[in-house]
């Protein structure tokens, strides 16, 4: 990644100046912030080649912003064609009476310009409409060809700005992209960016590979492969291709995440019929066994601070949820609802525990305390799961599939979005078909 | 009009059952594991290759018990090595499902080494819901692919 992009952060306005304007990201928002996002303009065009000029970043650029915006249902953009004034003066001079006449609430400017050193220089600002004051403001200098990341990180900026929160916009997602007949499905791992731009495959599909996930500084990819038929637990490195068998089990493991602090990975081991908990240290490979129960044990996640693991195992007789120390200690069963319980994902922000629920035929996706109280539901469908966090602990990612006719016909996979306060649910486009997302953290920190 | 309700609410369960009960065609069990031969190959003549399960469930039931006999017979005759396919159905997570296929195949496993298999000629592999043999949504082709399959290793 460092080879294609560099960023200077200039804080180009003190942001200390009080918004009026918030959003509250605990509730659900049904009122989303009315938004302008003005096209940006360019202070030097001459210095723009043919192909530079191609990219139409003027219009491009704000038109990633608002797409990112958009989707995550906290801001409505306003159509650019009520907009009255001119990219230049919206920039230097706005006229807050024009954007109020609009109902804009708070309003995106920006200039592009080809500094001395050929880089693109871009700046933007965040207008408060309402109070009539510049909030925010930045200036990026980036190679041309990573223009969309820096859309991505002004997203961020203007998420944070008016949540206070940490956005997760400038950020990837490693999935499964499917094609064929379901009988004999064909698997790729693929890579994308978050709003679904550069999708790259990382394999070619001559064996199946299933749930991949990020390492938490996004540079490495744990998953399952079917390589030469034996079900094994992968790490790929997602910048050199090179990739390599996790420990020398004498048959199958899956289900893989990475520590926190990235150094393990922590995975299911099937011997003789019964699947327990293990993890690798990455570097000494030194292999630990964290459970050891007769029942199914698997789906494990670390809490981000590493003390804990929850896993999904059915020693009560079906499967449900549990909690143990790092050690395998102190196990605690903590679903406590009706039905079938599984993929428990613990948030980024320690809080929550993401989980998929099977009751009387139905999926759901839900979100629960790590103690097992405050279960909420957030959606259900014929068939969806494996939740994955946003860096934030806002949203979840996750995959559905639809019910099939007598040959097949009508299925289909496909990633989808939801916050956890169960509003704006959203289908995250993809090329193919495709499953078992996972979302990296921010790809600036 | 309270008894008419419920005399309604009879016929429509009985309606109910008598169209479930045709929907299978009788060809699931109580416990909801396959009993008929729609997709059933064979590893040899009158060898059939593969044992149904009921849902979340690897015991291997009478019927099975049957079919896995011949099995151990075929294998120990012939002195060819197998491999067998632990499936689920799609109605589970797919993590779990992995599992689940493990258990079922090393269920199949342990019955034919009780027959007098060598563990030597037997390899598991789990498929977990990856590879259905019926691609439809429904509860019989559930309970098809709720399966072990023994196949001749290469």
């Amino acid at each position: 990644m460092k080879k294609f992009i560099f960023f200077i952060f200039v804080i180009l306005f003190s942001s200390k100046s009080f918004a009026v304007v918030t959003i509250d990201i605990t509730r659900g928002n049904l009122e989303p912030l009315p938004t302008a996002i003005s096209n940006f303009y360019i202070d030097n065009p001459e210095k723009f080649s043919e192909k530079m000029k191609a990219l139409k970043l003027e219009e491009n650029l704000p038109k990633v912003i608002k797409g990112n915006l958009m989707r995550s249902g906290l801001f409505y953009v306003l159509d650019n064609k009520s907009y009255i004034q001119q990219p230049k003066l919206s920039h230097l001079k706005p006229r807050f009476e024009d954007w109020r006449l609009i109902k804009a609430q708070i309003m995106v400017s920006g200039k592009l310009k080809i500094d001395e050193k050929n880089r693109l220089r871009v700046e933007f600002r965040l207008w408060d409409v309402v109070s009539a004051k510049e909030i925010e403001g930045l200036a990026l200098f980036a190679t041309p060809s990573s223009w969309r990341r820096i859309a991505h990180i002004i997203s961020d900026k203007i998420y944070q700005r008016l949540t206070g929160e940490e956005g997760y916009f400038d950020t990837r997602i490693i999935y499964v992209a499917e094609s064929g007949p379901k009988t004999q499905r064909i698997k790729k791992l693929a890579i994308m960016d978050q709003d679904g731009a550069n999708n790259k495959f990382l394999t070619l599909g001559n064996e199946l590979v299933l749930t991949p996930r990020f390492s938490p500084n996004g540079k490495m990819v744990t998953y399952m492969s079917y390589f030469k038929n034996l079900p094994r637990v992968y790490l790929l490195n997602i910048e050199t291709g090179i990739q390599e068998v996790v420990g020398d089990f004498p048959g199958m493991t899956f289900a893989p995440r990475f520590s926190p602090d990235g150094k393990k990975v922590i995975m299911s081991f099937a011997r003789d019929g019964n699947s327990d908990i293990y993890t690798m240290d990455i570097e000494s490979r030194r292999v630990e066994q964290i459970t050891s129960n007769p029942a199914i044990d698997t789906s494990p996640s670390f809490s981000p601070d590493g003390r804990f693991i929850v896993f999904n195992s059915d020693r009560s007789g079906f499967q449900q949820i549990y909690v143990m120390r790092s050690d395998g200690r102190g196990v605690k069963r903590i679903s406590r609802g009706k039905g079938l319980y599984g993929t428990p994902v613990w948030s980024p922000r320690g809080d929550l525990i993401a989980f998929t629920k099977i009751n009387k035929g139905k999926f759901y996706i839900g979100v629960m305390r790590t103690d097992g109280t405050g279960e909420r539901l957030l959606t259900q469908n014929f068939y969806q799961e494996a939740p994955s966090w946003s860096p934030n602990g806002r949203v979840l990612i996750f995959y559905r599939e639809t019910a099939s006719g007598k040959k097949g016909q009508g299925a289909s996979a496909n990633l989808w979005a939801v916050d956890i306060t169960g509003y704006n649910e959203v289908k995250i486009k993809t090329p193919t078909d495709a499953s078992d997302p996972s979302w990296s953290g921010l790809l600036s920190k | 009009m309270l008894t008419k309700n419920i005399r309604n609410f009879a016929i429509i369960t009985v309606l109910g059952f008598l169209v479930s009960a045709c929907a299978t065609g009788g060809k699931r069990s109580a416990e909801d594991w396959y009993t008929g031969s729609d997709t059933v190959k064979f590893l040899a003549s009158g060898v059939p290759d593969r044992v149904f399960f009921a849902t979340n469930k690897s015991s291997v039931h009478s019927a099975a018990k049957e079919t896995l006999a011949k099995q151990a017979a075929y294998i120990k005759s012939s002195g060819i090595s197998v491999v067998i396919e632990g499936h689920a159905d799609e109605r589970g997570t797919r993590e779990y499902n992995l599992a689940l296929g493990e258990r079922r195949a090393n269920a199949v496993r342990d019955y034919l080494m009780s027959q007098g298999v060598s563990g030597g000629k037997i390899t598991v592999i789990s498929y977990g819901k990856e590879r259905p043999v019926n691609p439809e949504s429904s509860r019989l082709a559930w309970s098809q692919n709720r399966r072990s399959v023994t196949i001749k290793a290469k």
